[in-house]
Order: C-alpha cells, then structure tokens, then sequence
C-alpha cells in the first residue's frame, strides 16, 4: 500500500535512479536492494558497501545534569567514558522491556551527547525521554530530521573514507570511537561503527553533505546496498535487530546481552526487573539454531520438540550467505537452551532436524 | 520487461502450464522470479502427492523471502524436477525451462480457468 505520508530520506531519488527496490521500513520508504542481496552482502564481507541510514534518529541531551540523566534511563555506564568514545545498551521500562537499543555519544563538549535511536522508535525515544527528564537539568533536542547518515562497510572501509572522501581524523579511530570533522563547513561525524560484523565508518552530516558523499562514494565505484543485506549482514553477525530480538516483551537478559547492562550502577531505569531476571532466569532465552537442510527458518516459524510440542519461535532466520548454512534466531524455552540441544522448525508442512549453536554465526573483523 | 510465452497457460498466483496431454507442466513466471530475486530453495512436493487447484503445493525461497506455489490444476504429482531442486538458481535463468513438476490432471476442463498470454501479459503490465 503506498502511503500518502511515507518519508523519504534525502538520498530517495538516488536510491530510485539506481534502479533500487524500494520498500516501506519503519516509516520511511528505502532500498531494500539495488542488484541483488548476495552481491551486496559479499561486496560488505569482502571489499566495501554503502548504505543509506538517513532513517536513524539523533537526540542531542545536554545539560549540568546530562551523564547523571543518561545513565538513568541507559542500562551501560557512561562514566568514565571519555570524549569521543560510543556506548551501546539499551532504554527500559520499569519491567524490564525494551524501549529501543542505541548508541550514546559522549561529545567533546562537556555535559554534552548524542544518542543514535532507532527509526522505527525515534518518536517513541524522544517522547520516552522527555518524560523521564523531570527533575534533570537537561536539554533533549530531536534533530533526527536535519541529519543524514551514511554508513561505509567493509574490509576496505578506511581506505573509502580516506582517500575517495579525504576524512582525515586528528588520531587513529579505534572501533567505537568517533571524531569531529568538517564538510563544506558544516559539522561531519565520523563514527567508527556499524551493523554489519565488519570494520566500518557512520557519516553524519547535513542532508546536503549527505548527498555529496554519496555521491562521490558511487561515482568511485562503491557499491550501493540495501536494508537486505543490512539485516543478512547484522543477523550474521549476532546483532539483534529492535522488534525481533529486542522487545517491550524480549529483555536484554532474555536475549543473551546483559553484558550492556551494569546492574552494578547505583539505578537505572529497569534496573530492579533486570537484576531479579538475572537472579531468578527468565522463562525464554534467545538462541541460535542451525538445521540440516537448505529450506529456510523465518521469523514466526514454530520451534518444536521431536514429539511436535512447541518451545519457542524464530525471531530471524535466513540461509547464511557467509556460511552457506539455514540458521536462525529463536526464541526458545530456557530449558532447551542450552548448546547442542535437539530442536526441530517447522516450515511450512516439514519439520526439519536442527540444533542450538552459538549466536554469533560469523566471525566479526571489527578493528581493535 | 519480464517474457511470457505463447501456448501456456497462466494462473493470477504466477504459475505456468504447459499441457502435454493429460499432463500438466508446472513452473513459476518469468515475473515471479524476477519478482523474488535469487532463488535458493526449492521446495518441492513426493511423487504421488495430491493436490486440488489452488493448493498450495511448495515454496520458492530467495535470501529474503519465501513464496507459495499453489497448483494450477488439479491432480497428482507424476514428476518432480529434480535438476531444479538441486539447483535452485535454474529457476533464474530460464523461469519457463526450470518447470517444478508434473502433474496428471483429473480434471483437464479447469485448464479454461486460466489466463492465456495475452491476459497474464495484461496482469503484469498494470
């Protein structure tokens, strides 16, 4: 269905000049794919690719009171963390559930951050910490739609950024940390990050500068991918994506990344339901699966017992186009949670034979 | 622009028949697989099996999604093409040579149910 009010990022025309698919996600009509998902997924793993994250949102906090209202409603602990440095974890409720997962930027400027929400929740987000803020000192301004963002992946990513875009950072970026530039004039962040499994820049910008980078980036013969292989590459990965692997229903405990939240903080927004998970375990776990066929497990599809009894659903699933291996996530019963333990899905009218593995599928080359 | 060819037959669900006496062709639309992209699964139904018109009788899977096929007509599958299950980017390169199965109708009169290529042309051009 087209909708009257879908948005576009700013690079939508390009997108639909290179002949992209375009789809609906999360508001905003993107490219899923402009060839074909396998080229672009390998282009990633094994050269470089760039994507489109205009979509993400941007919502600077700052004021006296910044790091002590951060860490209040962010489960990792931003203290300690210097300038230049990015944090993930995740916002909660009270009980536990997921708000959304993002990145919280410590900015050169004291008492100053940038946190990278989702765009699926960036109205959610901002309406979230608002009303958390009474009582706190702070500045919270949504800047999500002034914003573009390229993402540049790959083994050849630094090489991309240098030398087609001529970026230069004051001091070699480690992953997970950023740098202030400039282009035309105008603020550029360079973000040693990704969600792909591989080394990799985010490029923040005007929307105009957004437009220029691409463009050069296409004219040096970087192939554009879509959100297809951003969901193979991350799945492969182990990165859970909001709304599959992460839920107002699936905790951070639940899903096996309890290591972003510091239950040591002296609180945080659902610190108590996190801590009582960890003490008592929840119910379900994620897990991965892998099953001994090429047929393909998709979200929704039942995880059985060899007597047919339903212990859980996958969440994720795809045939691994780094592995060549039809493996997904679920989320199980904890009881059969653990490594090695028989699980069966059923697709479509077969059940296939399949066991727990790890959920990081692929080897990720993040630079160190 | 995706190819239809003259002489088959078409569904709205865009399968394919080609009618060699009382059996039935079965494969998937130039259309459809452009539609999907590439094609990496297979999932084909036994020998033997029985199908009404309109069942669903497989599935074609591609990296993102996977799509039914639902049987043309009614009948039972004599044949499933194994070349193409085992190598699914067949269905790709020649959507109209990689038929999926055969299928000896018990009903040959819902054959008129079906778009010729004119019409099929007409569905996907909208």
């Amino acid at each position: 269905m087209e909708s009257e009010n879908i948005l576009k990022t700013c690079l939508h025309d390009r997108h639909v000049a290179l002949g992209a698919l375009m789809s609906p996600f999360a508001g905003f009509d993107m490219p899923i794919r402009y060839s074909d998902i396998t080229d672009e997924h390998l282009a990633v793993r094994k050269d470089v690719g760039v994507f489109d994250v205009s979509h993400m949102g941007e919502i600077f906090v700052c004021g006296p009171d910044a790091e002590k209202f951060i860490n209040h409603i962010f489960t990792n602990d931003i203290r300690g963390y210097k300038p230049g440095k990015i944090l993930y974890g995740m916002m909660l409720y009270p009980d536990g559930g997921v708000v959304d997962d993002l990145l919280v930027y410590r900015e050169f400027t004291p008492d100053h951050f940038l946190l990278v929400v989702n765009a699926s929740n960036i109205d959610k987000d901002y309406r979230h910490i608002c009303e958390c803020a009474a009582g706190y000192d702070v500045k919270i301004d949504n800047q999500s739609a002034v914003w573009g963002q390229v993402a540049v992946q790959g083994p050849r990513a630094e090489e991309v950024v240098t030398k087609v875009l001529g970026i230069d950072c004051a001091a070699p970026l480690g992953f997970y940390e950023y740098c202030n530039s400039t282009w035309n004039g105008k603020r550029l962040i360079v973000s040693r990050t990704g969600y792909t499994g591989e080394d990799g820049f985010e490029l923040y910008t005007t929307l105009e500068g957004t437009c220029e980078i691409w463009d050069k980036l296409i004219a040096a013969g970087v192939k554009p991918c879509g959100l297809g292989c951003r969901d193979t590459l991350r799945f492969e990965a182990g990165l859970p994506l909001y709304g599959d692997e992460l839920s107002e229903t699936i905790s951070p405990i639940m899903a096996g990344l309890g290591m972003f939240c510091k239950l040591d903080k002296e609180e945080f927004i659902g610190r108590d339901a996190l801590a009582a998970q960890k003490a008592q375990g929840t119910a379900k776990k994620l897990v991965g699966i892998e099953i001994e066929d090429r047929a393909i497990p998709r979200a929704g599809y039942p995880v059985e017992l060899e007597d047919g009894t339903q212990v859980g659903v996958v969440t994720t699933g795809y045939h691994s186009i780094s592995l060549d291996k039809s493996i997904c996530f679920a989320l199980v019963d904890t009881k059969f949670s653990a490594l090695d333990t028989p699980l069966w899905i059923r697709i479509r009218k077969k059940v296939f034979p399949g066991k727990v593995v790890k959920k990081r599928f692929y080897q990720t080359n993040y630079k160190k | 622009m995706s190819k239809i060819i003259d002489g088959l037959y078409y569904s709205e669900s865009h399968e394919w028949v080609k009618v060699e006496g009382d059996i039935a062709v079965v494969g998937v639309t130039d259309y459809a697989q452009a539609e999907m992209g590439d094609i990496t699964y297979v999932d084909a139904p036994a020998e033997g099996d029985e199908f009404d018109k309109g069942e669903e009788f497989g599935a074609l899977e591609s990296v993102k999604a996977s799509s039914d096929m639902y049987c043309p007509v009614s009948g039972e599958v004599v044949e499933v093409n194994q070349d193409v299950v085992d190598a699914p980017e067949k269905v790709n390169e020649d959507a109209y040579g990689a038929w999926i199965i055969k299928v000896k109708m018990s009903d040959p009169d819902e054959l008129s149910a079906l778009m010729d290529a004119a019409a099929y042309k007409a569905l996907t051009d909208k």
